[in-house]
């Protein structure tokens, strides 16, 4: 088809751009500063950095990067001397920097307690491969292959790593064995419902219209999810470069990013990679001189979860409230405008540079039978290494909190993981054995989602959760359909109860059925899959149910109307620490007096229990129980 | 062009930069908010007749939408991220601290127009769980202890 002979100058360009870039500094000092890095302090490390080398006139370059996810360890710093390789420090504040700068700048000695491992084929004496850790070992990083390994900022990196050299390939070929090639992967929309992108992208393309539509739903809404934002922070061009290669299977000249606005650092990174993508011929008006041409504009989402949904989504590109649709008709036969169009998640397009790289084949190695490939989770919650992994699909949970995330912190009991954010569904500990695909989340009442993984141990209360997920769906409804709009409502008035201790019986009967009202009737996949978090905490925590409705009792101590808080007299040594911080003034007690609390005057906070010094442990939090206190205070060593 | 927010034409410089495709209606709205902080009245009925949609149809669309406000904001935006990850940390407690601290609930805006409360779905930086964010600047694991810090609020 296309004469794409110029790529294999810009390419040539790109590479010689990129050593002369690696090479122009003896000594490169490459920061993690995506959302998460600078959330941790990556700004202030820099300019620690940058000051601390022209104090001591030091010849090195700064260089920002995204995320490889390793968030629990940022701010990270890597150091990359010439015909050495990368080392990689976590952990760095600004007041260790100088440490870093004596003893492997100025010095060659790159230990340090910072010192997480090096990174390339090439070893150092007495260094760890970066990869080797417990963290990164299991992973397989196809969507986030360059992620903090590229500057985003610089197409020419991107390029030199292999980009744009799968668009290359679909130029000179066929639209039909570009969609084989796709589907050969076996790849499935990764924005949750994992329809197969192959067969998805055939429908569009052969839907006749005038004009046919593309779109990267980068409405990333989930809470909990923040795989698309570190991508498109950290490698903006493998996504554009997915876009292009659609564009020419489907025959689609113009497209939309449609990106939440809360996600700044991203679209900035997509308008830079765009301005860049013009000046190769890489945008535009026949593209690499095949003869494709594309147009392309950025759309800040306003805040509303349901525009994840593609009817809705749709809806409000157009201007309107971003009400859902019912289908069909499908976007791929009347979609944006009336026109064919085809809606694929952030993370679907970045898998579609590297398949068309790489081939279907390469990546169909990956995964189970009808899960194929990697996907990327965002690890948090009650986790040790919290932070964005990509890992093989038919992995087990169990692999990925005790393996990669290093298991739950302070020694506290695994309780369950939420996969699917408030589509989802909790699943037990019990079931750990489960793999992360489709097939196998599905079973047990979740769904793949877009990759929200929050671990709740011990502390977190099943009821409570399931309150929360609903007051998020309920706020969130669209409001379109009665089942969703109501029945969301209803349903958050039962569980608000529950949490509130003002739950009768017959509430969790009437919760049950609400839910299936609720996932039958609704319009869309959010009311459909609003009940979600509920049946599957009923599923497995019902017991947590039946001690809130009939015990009046939370027993993971978190549901405030359900806990009370007790001053031991036998342990308390009367340092007024807890009274000093009581928010209510709820503490009585003096010097050489025990402290009792005020049961009507505690608002349940838990400062007295976090306050009391280690060494006394005095503060007990019970549920359904009570302690037997003085009600007055009494001189310490009476109890 | 004459209403209250608009007395040196900056609402009509923002609109001639658009086409008067309905497509615009949400980017002249964020345009429009992120120059003045909200949106007034006189704005939406600006825009509606720039757009040549009716009042209610550019209201409509922008009460859809949570990022869209109708009164002023105060020159600090603290957000406060009631995300999963965030929840099962413990933000609430950083929530009812920022509240106390500024005498104000989310969705408010301090008598002086200092300092305006929300709280936010989920900011996407689960990891450093509980998350506030302060104008542009995002504070990761925040405790009840470092809220005062954050806000300056010494």
């Amino acid at each position: 088809m296309g004469k794409t002979s110029d790529f294999k100058d810009i390419k040539e360009k790109a590479i010689k751009s990129y050593e002369s870039w690696r090479q122009s500094e003896p000594v490169r000092i490459i920061v993690g500063a995506g959302t998460c890095g600078r959330a941790a302090g990556a700004d202030a490390v820099i300019e620690a950095l940058k000051d601390e080398l022209e104090r001591r006139q030091i010849k090195a370059a700064v260089t920002r990067v995204g995320c490889i996810g390793l968030c629990y360890l940022e701010p990270l710093v890597d150091v990359v001397k010439q015909g050495k390789p990368r080392v990689c420090y976590g952990n760095v504040t600004p007041d260790k920097v100088s440490s870093i700068i004596d003893g492997y700048i100025v010095g060659d000695d790159p230990q340090s307690d910072m010192l997480l491992g090096s990174i390339g084929d090439e070893a150092i004496d007495g260094v760890p491969k970066l990869f080797d850790m417990p963290v990164l070992k299991p992973q397989v990083r196809i969507a986030t292959r360059n992620c903090g390994f590229v500057d985003p900022e610089d197409i020419n990196q991107y390029i030199a790593r292999g980009g744009y050299t799968g668009l290359d390939k679909a130029l000179k070929m066929t639209q039909e064995e570009v969609i084989e090639e796709v589907s050969k992967s076996g790849l499935r929309g990764r924005g949750g419902a994992g329809a197969p992108t192959g067969w998805k992208w055939n429908l569009c393309r052969q839907s006749s219209g005038d004009k046919k539509y593309i779109i990267c739903n980068a409405d990333e809404g989930d809470p909990g999810a923040f795989m698309d934002r570190s991508v498109l922070e950290s490698d903006p061009h493998t996504v554009l470069e997915g876009m292009l290669i659609g564009a020419y299977a489907m025959g689609a000249t113009d497209g939309y990013i449609y990106c939440r606005a809360e996600y700044p650092q991203a679209i900035k990174r997509l308008n830079q990679a765009m301005v860049q993508m013009e000046e190769y011929g890489l945008l535009g008006e026949n593209i690499l001189g095949s003869g494709l041409n594309f147009h392309l504009k950025i759309k800040e989402g306003a805040g509303a979860f349901v525009c994840g949904e593609e009817t809705a989504l749709m809806m409000s590109i157009e201007g309107n409230r971003g009400m859902p649709r019912p289908r069909p008709p499908f976007p791929a036969q009347s979609g944006l405008w009336g026109y064919p169009t085809n809606i694929n998640n952030v993370e679907t397009w970045a898998n579609v540079s590297a398949i068309m790289e790489k081939g279907g084949q390469w990546y169909a190695s990956y995964g189970t039978e009808k899960s194929k490939g990697t996907k990327t989770f965002a690890l948090a919650g009650k986790v040790n290494c919290t932070g964005l992994i990509e890992v093989p699909m038919g992995i087990s949970l169990h692999e990925i909190v005790y393996d990669i995330g290093g298991g739950i912190p302070d020694g506290k009991k695994f309780k369950a993981v939420q996969t699917g954010g408030p589509s989802g569904g909790f699943i037990p500990a019990n079931l750990d054995h489960l793999t992360a695909d489709y097939e196998s989340l599905a079973s047990a009442g979740s769904i793949m989602g877009s990759g929200a993984m929050v671990v709740m141990d011990e502390d977190t209360c099943a009821v409570d959760m399931a309150r929360y997920f609903l007051t998020f769906t309920q706020s969130e409804s669209c409001g379109k359909c009665v089942p969703c709009r109501v029945g969301t409502g209803e349903m958050l008035g039962i569980l608000e109860k529950l949490c509130a201790d003002e739950s009768k019986p017959e509430d969790i009967d009437r919760l049950m059925q609400l839910c299936t009202t609720v996932s039958r009737g609704s319009l869309c996949a959010l009311g459909g899959t609003a009940p979600n978090p509920v049946l599957t905490s009923l599923r497995y925590f019902k017991d947590e149910y039946d001690a809130h409705v009939n015990e009046h009792r939370c027993p993971s101590l978190m549901c405030k109307e359900l806990i009370s808080f007790y001053i031991d007299p036998a342990k308390c040594k009367a340092c007024m620490i807890c009274a000093r911080n009581c928010p209510s003034e709820a503490i009585k007690g003096g010097k050489k007096l025990i402290h009792v609390i005020d049961q009507d005057k505690c608002i349940r906070c838990g400062v007295c229990l976090e306050k009391c010094p280690a060494k006394f442990s005095a503060v007990i939090k019970l549920s359904g129980d009570k302690m037997d206190v003085p009600d007055e205070p009494i001189p310490v060593g009476e109890a | 062009m004459s209403n209250e927010t608009d007395a040196n034409g900056r609402l009509d410089d923002i609109l001639a930069g658009y086409g008067i495709e309905r497509s615009n209606i949400i980017p002249i709205l964020q345009a429009v908010q992120a120059e003045f902080g909200y949106l007034s009245v006189g704005s939406i009925s600006a825009i509606a007749k720039y757009l040549r949609l009716s009042e209610s149809v550019v209201y409509g669309v922008s009460t859809f939408y949570a990022q869209f406000k109708f009164v002023p904001v105060g020159k600090r935006l603290i957000r406060v991220c009631r995300g999963t990850a965030c929840h099962v940390r413990g933000v609430s407690r950083v929530l009812d601290e920022t509240s106390k601290l500024l005498g104000i609930d989310p969705g408010e805006t301090t008598a002086d127009l200092e300092y305006s409360l929300e709280s936010i779905a989920c900011f996407g930086s689960c990891a450093l769980a509980p998350v506030m964010v302060v104008n542009e600047n995002v504070h990761g694991k925040v405790t009840p202890d470092r809220v005062k810090k954050i806000l300056g609020k010494d």
